[in-house]
């Protein structure tokens, strides 16, 4: 293999709009805080989480984040461990990404824990049986090992071992998005989650949003500091991202198809697909429709899928689905009431029977919010401080060998 | 002179002031005894005793309300709580009708902590506050719940309620506080002094046997006579987590 | 050469910062009377001395209600010695910025120290730090720790008519 003759630089960064970027994630970061003290001061009571729905808007943005962290990495996996060339200049980049998504999801899944000034309890007294002490150790790792991976791929005497590094790295992150899938697979308690099927629908969902991000990102990013980006790279970033999308769908039918087979599972599979209002409304609608089969058309369709701004639409839309199908997962999955009596029409003072009202709070938004902005931040200062970006992604410098097609 | 057998006695006697745990009678000589007004030292718990419920549905329903109030009124919840609001407010045993739609039959039962032999919410705790006592009864120790609320999500009975707001005017034996987990406690307090919890007793003091407790491990208690001449339920018994919850008539 | 002086130079700045934070705390002069208000814990309701000497309690007050606690929750070994609700039993006061002087609580007593020394603690989140008539029952020890002394003498007493 020929030598990486990329060049990296590091942006200029001193434009009055990077500035005011820097400014705007700033005050939302500062926002989420307010919102996270305002929560710890007066108890959860302030937010739309009760005891029915426990986890709520914040945690729809944190799995996300968290999920999009671990597919974020796919581009530097591809190019370390699968050899795919192309992609190796946006290596550093990818592996910077996916830590900072991973840190802004864990930073709002860490606030709005109900006894958050206890993290250090936490990260010190483990029940191995808990996917969640796993996954401690899992996020924590994967921190670790992708900070020496990024190391290893700048530091010019590594770069001969950053290929395990990225093959460990690799695995470690699909050990993770396993782990965050079996959140809920493991509960046996809901008959929206205890499936085996949660475990690769996340490892699926992850591919495709991290990679929606990324190419949101190096769009933006390569479009703002003036550097020039190749419909190479670019198509070839798009023909991934909808084989992903096409995959997490896969998984999605095939959770909702057996669902449908068997007679046990027709109460909840009726809430998500037909009965459950806004759930259904969101499933169909956003995760289905704008998620999924839109993107699709739109990144096959040769009139939009060979512009630039057509493939950032898709990938924005992607997102859009991605949080509406972990909004669907998650608070639609506690929304459905908890079968105690299957058959039987059940009511008591603590909603048994009824479908649980949820509805996202302020402060609950901002914190999620604060989460992506911090996911940004940390981008954003990297790629100015550090040599993550390319100089150039044009199609002569992605591959001098290739003759340029779509 | 020195009697042989007094020697042993008094010997005996020493040993027990020494270990610490100070009976509740010191017999100094026959006939002659200090009462002291210290408590024994009693526990740990061991997995000799099994506790349980065994509950008749077919009570009246307005039985289970006392219950509930007992509840509260013992373990120090469901008053005070400042936004009165039923979705955020806690309710550790709870009173649930159940109807058929097809026949119209109807029936209640109080459902609280099913305190399972399998508990999922052990399983799910990432610190290990959510902990199944030997003796069966499962509870959450707060000094280090992190309120993370996974165990409600886990939990097969929606039984454990997170507490939203400040607490004030907690019960001595039942620490509450903000941002932790809560649930019956089996009024564990009650049944290390040999006490019954209190919603059985204010049901029993009706007269009524629409609760018992006991040891389902102690063939001679009045609950695992019970439970071996019925055949009792146990709500969700086909998840596996073996609750200690018995009950007839659903 | 230019990296040998900034090493130096860094390293003097180093040593220099470590000198201060050092030499200060050795150095430092006794905090005046007057400048921050020394501790004063109210004096118990009731009894004449703690569980232990003071100065082992105050030093090792938080390890045994620790250790203790898990022994009777986890465990449920109930009746020993070093239970919060018997700390509350003895050193409980009233004070006139706590409800008005009705309530007896631990605030008095606790908070004058933690608040000197500024170690916050969780306790009393969850546990109530207010006097509740019937609390002493939740203890081991009995309200009046004379008996300890008595059953001390009571056991010489039986190991000296033993060896009669």
């Amino acid at each position: 293999m020929a030598a990486d003759t990329t060049v990296y630089k590091e942006i200029d960064g001193k434009g009055g709009d990077y500035f005011s970027l820097v400014g705007w994630l700033g005050l939302m970061i500062a926002a989420g805080l307010a919102s996270v003290y305002y929560m710890e001061h007066h108890g959860h009571v302030v937010t739309g989480m009760t005891n029915a729905v426990v986890w709520g808007t914040p945690h729809v943005f944190a799995v996300f984040l968290i999920v999009a962290a671990s597919g974020a990495l796919n581009i530097a996996s591809i190019s370390s461990v699968f050899g795919k060339y192309h992609y190796k200049p946006l290596a550093r980049l990818s592996a910077v990404t996916a830590i900072a998504l991973l840190a802004g999801g864990l930073m709002v899944l860490v606030l709005d824990l109900g006894r958050p000034d206890r993290l250090i309890v936490a990260m010190t007294k483990y029940n191995f049986k808990s996917i969640f002490a796993w996954n401690i150790y899992l996020y924590t790792g994967f921190f670790v090992i992708v900070v020496a991976y990024l190391w290893m791929m700048m530091e010019r005497r590594m770069v001969p071992h950053s290929k395990k590094a990225g093959l460990l790295a690799f695995v470690w992150r699909l050990a993770l998005t396993t782990g965050t899938g079996s959140i809920f697979g493991f509960l046996v308690a809901r008959p929206g989650y205890d499936a085996a099927i949660m475990a690769p629908m996340f490892i699926a969902m992850s591919f495709s949003f991290g990679l929606a991000f990324f190419i949101i990102l190096v769009s933006v990013t390569y479009r703002a500091s003036g550097r020039p980006l190749g419909d190479l790279i670019l198509f070839k970033m798009r023909n991934l991202l909808g084989i992903f999308i096409a995959a997490a769908l896969y998984f999605t039918v095939a959770q909702h198809l057996t669902n449908l087979y068997a007679a046990e599972h027709t109460g909840i599979e009726a809430f998500i697909l037909m009965d459950g209002g806004i759930y259904t409304f969101l499933f169909w609608v956003v995760q289905i429709g704008l998620g999924s089969l839109f993107p699709l058309a739109l990144l096959f369709n040769p009139a939009t899928g060979r512009r630039c701004q057509g493939i950032i639409v898709a990938s924005l839309l992607v997102i859009i689905g991605g949080l509406a199908q972990m909004y669907v997962i998650i608070i639609g999955g506690q929304a459905f009431p908890m079968p105690m009596f299957p058959g039987m029409e059940v009511s008591s003072s603590f909603f048994d029977g009824v479908v649980h009202s949820y509805a996202p709070s302020l402060p609950e938004v901002v914190l999620g919010l604060s989460g992506v902005a911090t996911t940004l931040l940390i981008i954003a200062v990297a790629i100015k401080y550090l040599p993550l970006l390319p100089t150039s992604l044009s199609d002569a410098k992605v591959d001098p060998h290739h003759a340029p097609k779509d | 002179m020195t009697d042989k057998s007094m020697t042993k006695v008094d010997t005996s006697r020493r040993n027990i002031l020494k270990g610490g745990a100070a009976a509740a009678v010191i017999t100094l000589a026959p006939g002659v005894t200090l009462r002291t007004v210290e408590a024994a030292v009693t526990g740990p718990a061991t997995n000799a005793k099994r506790w349980g419920m065994l509950i008749d549905a077919n009570a009246p329903s307005d039985v289970w309300d006392i219950a509930v109030e007992a509840c509260k009124a013992e373990q120090g919840w469901g008053k005070d709580e400042a936004h009165a609001n039923p979705a955020t407010d806690p309710q550790w045993i709870r009173k649930v009708n159940i109807k058929d739609p097809k026949t119209g039959a109807k029936a209640s039962l109080p459902v609280m902590c099913q305190h399972c032999a399998n508990p999922p919410c052990v399983d799910v705790c990432p610190t290990g506050a959510s902990m199944k006592r030997a003796d069966g009864i499962v509870l959450v120790d707060k000094h280090i719940c992190i309120g993370c609320r996974y165990c409600m999500m886990a939990c097969p009975y929606s039984c454990r309620s997170f507490v939203h707001e400040d607490v004030h005017g907690q019960r001595p034996h039942m620490p509450r506080g903000k941002g932790t987990v809560e649930a019956c406690t089996l009024c564990v307090h009650r049944v290390d002094k040999g006490q019954q919890p209190a919603c059985v007793e204010a049901i029993s003091k009706m007269g009524s046997d629409a609760m018992i407790f006991g040891d389902l491990n102690d063939p001679k208690s009045e609950i695992a006579q019970a439970v071996s001449k019925y055949v009792t339920q146990r709500i969700r018994s086909d998840l596996g987590v073996e609750p200690g919850i018995h009950y007839r008539g659903i | 050469m230019r990296s040998t002086s900034r090493i130096l130079s860094l390293t003097i700045l180093g040593f220099a910062i470590l000198a201060f934070t050092i030499g200060s705390s050795i150095f430092a002069a006794p905090a005046k009377a007057g400048e921050v208000p020394v501790p004063s814990p109210a004096k118990a309701f009731k009894g004449e001395q703690c569980l232990e000497p003071t100065d082992v309690m105050r030093r090792n007050h938080m390890d045994f209600l620790q250790h203790q606690r898990d022994e009777t929750l986890r465990e449920g070994i109930r009746g020993q010695k070093y239970s919060l609700n018997s700390c509350i039993d003895c050193h409980a006061v009233t004070s006139p910025d706590v409800a008005g002087g009705q309530v007896r609580t631990l605030k008095p007593f606790c908070a004058q120290c933690h608040a000197y020394a500024a170690v916050s603690i969780d306790c009393f989140q969850c546990h109530n730090g207010a006097y509740q008539p019937g609390i002493g029952d939740q203890s081991a020890l009995p309200a009046d720790h004379q008996t300890k002394a008595m059953i001390a003498t009571l056991e010489k007493q039986l190991a000296k008519g033993a060896d009669k």
